[in-house]
């Protein structure tokens, strides 16, 4: 009941914000939590910048997004939440959603509606999944792998199960250190449909057989913990393939000029986007809704694609995507969700796993410490 | 009458009795020196007593249980948790009135995320039924137990009612059980699955590993420290900035440079393909491993170990070994039997800085440590900001803090804590 007030509130707020004293409630500053880096210097030119020359309020960049959800668990538990808007993964937008720490949103009255007139339920389509979480893009966990190591007379790697094929492809890999991704890779490269992979990590037999999959390549795997580390890897010729998310692939490969290619096959895809804390008071909330229906609107997503190789999460910013904004290339081709790049991709099923995150990491972090 | 001023208690000079004015004088002066050390002590409360009182805490209490599902509980306790049929029709009414009086904080979510720690699958069974339960009506809607048992036929399995069950006490050795790779899920005590027993080992690691740093930096410290209190002071000064040099450098940036130096395509791999003692095919694998960390905490830690012996040496007065040596000793027995014995403070000094440091090192381990590399503390930072499970967080920390104290005990039995020097 007070959730709907709220957002009835909510919403009645930005209404006056929009009205007579837009002024008054729009002075001032918030902080906005992300993850930093190129993902950061994206959001900044797209949304940031554009909006802070509309409305002249200040925006204070928080790099915390990996320890978001500790630290808002911290911030509630302190009574004091300091932050305003925060980007994190879609497993994370879910769980602060689960435990209060999330506001609920009625996306088609606090959002934008699309470009080409569709609802903005509409437009965020799939990647609407959680009532707390609105998703700004779509990210692949993706493979890249040195071209100048490609054994002679072996075709290039396509795929993440490329990464399993030691005879082909000899030479170390990177993965994370994390069984997300990892389990489902072993299954899927194991000869097992994508629908049955989840049903099967639940069985004692399907584990034995995701963990006897990453034993052949453990020995020559190095686990990494950053998305940095596999681009530093591949660029130090450390490894021949390896792990991470596609926008820093894109960098090495495209802003770097480094001799390494993308294996798109068998991707994971996941979202990215805003959650609103809860309990802001309601000038900060008005301001940050203000910013909101500013900052996902189809252009605002569109435009990020011109920084960074990410896939806007609505579909009515897809026919906008141009190049990239410094060397002119067309980015359409380096989206995730490029057609040609979907060749077996995958979505996590995050409520799988918020389920079996706790006990499968144990499970994986006793089977590395072996 | 005279005899009374001069038999009686002593007085000042303002007529107050000197025990009573002394004491006012020092009390004057305690309090003085209170005010004094006011900050520190404030400090050390607020930025230390209180957060630890409060990991202790967060690792026994679980009110969450008992506060979101009052009556589920109290139902609970009629049900025989041995037999193998699920709990009575009670049990499922108390539910729907607990959840509904749940919805609004969303406490059975954080609840399911709490008890998800332990038994897999819960989080999704307090989310769904939450999603349900908000319409029912509770007074008419009955019987509950089918209804449950159609959102989900988990809700009828009594493994899942045990492990409910033997977690809802307000305090709970759940987590500290969990931290020694045990469980009560089923309502007694036993071992987890050995596929998911992580934590002994990581304390041992941590252990075994921290210990063997320790052994490396005195190997390596102990004839520098030597050498540096015995060289002139020009030439000692300038060995001194030398080790004190690397003290004055970001740990980050060391570690880093330990990661350039050591992997597979880096300098030192590359000096020996170049050398041709290792074959280009076949390089040596120093990180990523234990190795990596014994090298890189070894050099990080290592003035932690020389500084102390450094000023114990600095004391030993150069005659006993010359006298040592004249009444017929070797070099040898002169070092063995009279300066080392001397300098026994400060590498007991050293050890337990080294030693204490290194058992809650995080950043290295992380950075070079790779999978059988990686310390408790690793564990813990993700326990915290990954997991979410901060009563685990605060049961591993515990541990260590006791382990941490229970040495420092033997220590002060073996070697006498009074024997430690700094200087």
């Amino acid at each position: 009941m007070t959730l709907t007030k709220m957002i009835i509130g909510a919403t009645s707020a930005i209404a006056l914000a929009g009205a007579a004293n837009a002024a008054a409630h729009m002075s001032g500053e918030m902080t906005i939590v992300s993850w930093g880096g190129a993902y950061s210097a994206s959001q900044q030119a797209a949304y940031h910048d554009p909006y802070i020359a509309n409305t002249g309020i200040a925006i204070l960049n928080d790099e915390s997004s990996g320890e978001a959800v500790a630290k808002l668990r911290a911030m509630n538990e302190a009574g004091n939440i300091t932050w305003d808007l925060v980007d994190v993964i879609a497993a994370d937008g879910m769980r602060l959603c689960d435990e209060g720490l999330a506001m609920e949103i009625d996306f088609d009255s606090m959002l934008a509606p699309g470009a080409d007139g569709s609802t903005a339920t509409e437009d965020f389509g799939e990647t609407l999944v959680s009532v707390c979480y609105i998703p700004q893009i779509v990210f692949s966990t993706t493979f890249g792998y040195r071209t100048d190591m490609v054994p002679e007379g072996a075709a290039a790697p396509t795929g993440a199960c490329d990464v399993f094929d030691m005879d082909t492809y000899p030479g170390r890999r990177s993965l994370e250190k994390r069984p997300i991704g990892n389990m489902e890779w072993a299954l899927i490269c194991d000869g097992v449909a994508i629908e049955d992979v989840y049903d099967m990590l639940e069985t004692d037999e399907g584990l034995e057989r995701a963990f006897a999959k990453l034993d052949t390549i453990k020995d020559m795997t190095i686990w990494w913990t950053a998305g940095a580390e596999t681009p530093q890897l591949l660029a130090d010729g450390e490894i021949f393939m390896g792990s991470t998310y596609n926008g820093r692939l894109f960098s090495v490969i495209a802003e770097q000029n480094q001799p390494i290619g993308m294996a798109w096959g068998n991707q994971m895809l996941d979202l990215d986007g805003w959650i609103v804390p809860t309990g802001l008071p309601d000038d900060r909330l008005a301001r940050v809704m203000d910013y909101l229906y500013f900052a996902t609107d189809t252009q605002r997503l569109a435009d990020q694609a011109a920084y960074i190789s990410y896939g806007p999460a609505r579909a009515s910013s897809a026919p906008l995507v141009g190049n990239h904004a410094t060397l002119g290339i067309p980015m359409a081709p380096h989206m995730p969700t490029n057609p040609e790049n979907m060749d077996g991709a995958f979505v996590t099923n995050y409520l799988w796993w918020a389920d079996y995150r706790d006990e499968m990491d144990a499970k994986f972090q006793a089977w590395l410490a072996q | 009458m005279s005899d009374a001023s001069t038999t009686g208690p002593m007085r000042a000079a303002d007529g107050t009795l000197l025990k009573v004015s002394l004491a006012r004088a020092l009390r004057r002066q305690k309090l003085r020196a209170l005010m004094l050390i006011m900050p520190l002590l404030a400090f050390v409360l607020i930025g230390f007593v209180l957060p630890i009182g409060q990991m202790l805490m967060r690792s026994v209490e679980n009110d969450i249980v008992q506060d979101t599902l009052p009556l589920t509980i109290e139902a609970l306790q009629e049900w025989d948790s041995t037999s193998n049929e699920s709990p009575p029709e009670a049990v499922f009414t108390a539910l729907a009135i607990d959840l509904q009086a749940a919805l609004e904080s969303k406490s059975h979510t954080i609840l399911g995320r709490r008890l998800n720690f332990e038994y897999s699958g819960i989080t999704t069974l307090f989310r769904k039924a939450g999603r349900d339960v908000e319409d029912w009506n509770v007074e008419t809607d009955g019987p509950f137990r089918v209804r449950f048992e159609e959102i989900d036929e988990e809700w009828i399995d009594p493994t899942m009612w045990r492990a409910i069950l033997a977690y809802s006490g307000r305090y709970t050795a759940g987590y500290y059980l969990a931290a020694i790779d045990k469980t009560m899920v089923s309502g007694q005590i036993e071992n987890r699955p050995k596929n998911e027993s992580l934590h002994l080992m990581l304390f041992g690691r941590t252990a075994w590993v921290s210990i063997l740093i320790c052994f490396c930096t005195l190997l390596l410290g102990y004839p520098i420290a030597f050498l540096l209190s015995n060289l002139k002071a020009r030439h000692s000064n300038l060995l001194l900035i030398l080790v004190l040099l690397p003290f004055w450098t970001s740990l980050l940036v060391r570690t880093s440079a330990w990661k350039v130096l050591l992997q597979e395509q880096g300098v030192i791999n590359d000096i020996m393909v170049g050398i041709g003692i290792l074959a280009d095919d076949n390089r040596f694998q120093m990180i990523n491993n234990k190795l990596g960390v014994v090298i890189a905490m070894t050099h990080i830690l290592l003035p932690f170990m020389i500084l102390p012996l450094y000023s114990v040496m600095k004391t030993i007065p150069p005659t006993y070994v010359r006298a040592a040596k004249s009444l017929g000793a070797t070099d040898w027995t002169a070092f063995w039997r009279v300066y080392f014995p001397q300098s026994i403070p400060g590498i007991g000094a050293g050890a337990i800085l080294v030693f204490i440091l290194s058992v809650g090192y995080y950043i290295t381990p992380e950075l070079v440590g790779g999978p059988t590399g990686s310390f408790i503390s690793n564990r813990i930072a993700y326990q915290w900001s990954g997991a979410g499970n901060w009563g685990l967080v605060g049961a591993l920390g515990a541990i260590l803090l006791v382990a941490v104290l229970i040495l420092y005990w033997v220590y002060d039995k073996i070697v006498g804590i009074d024997n430690v020097k700094l200087g």
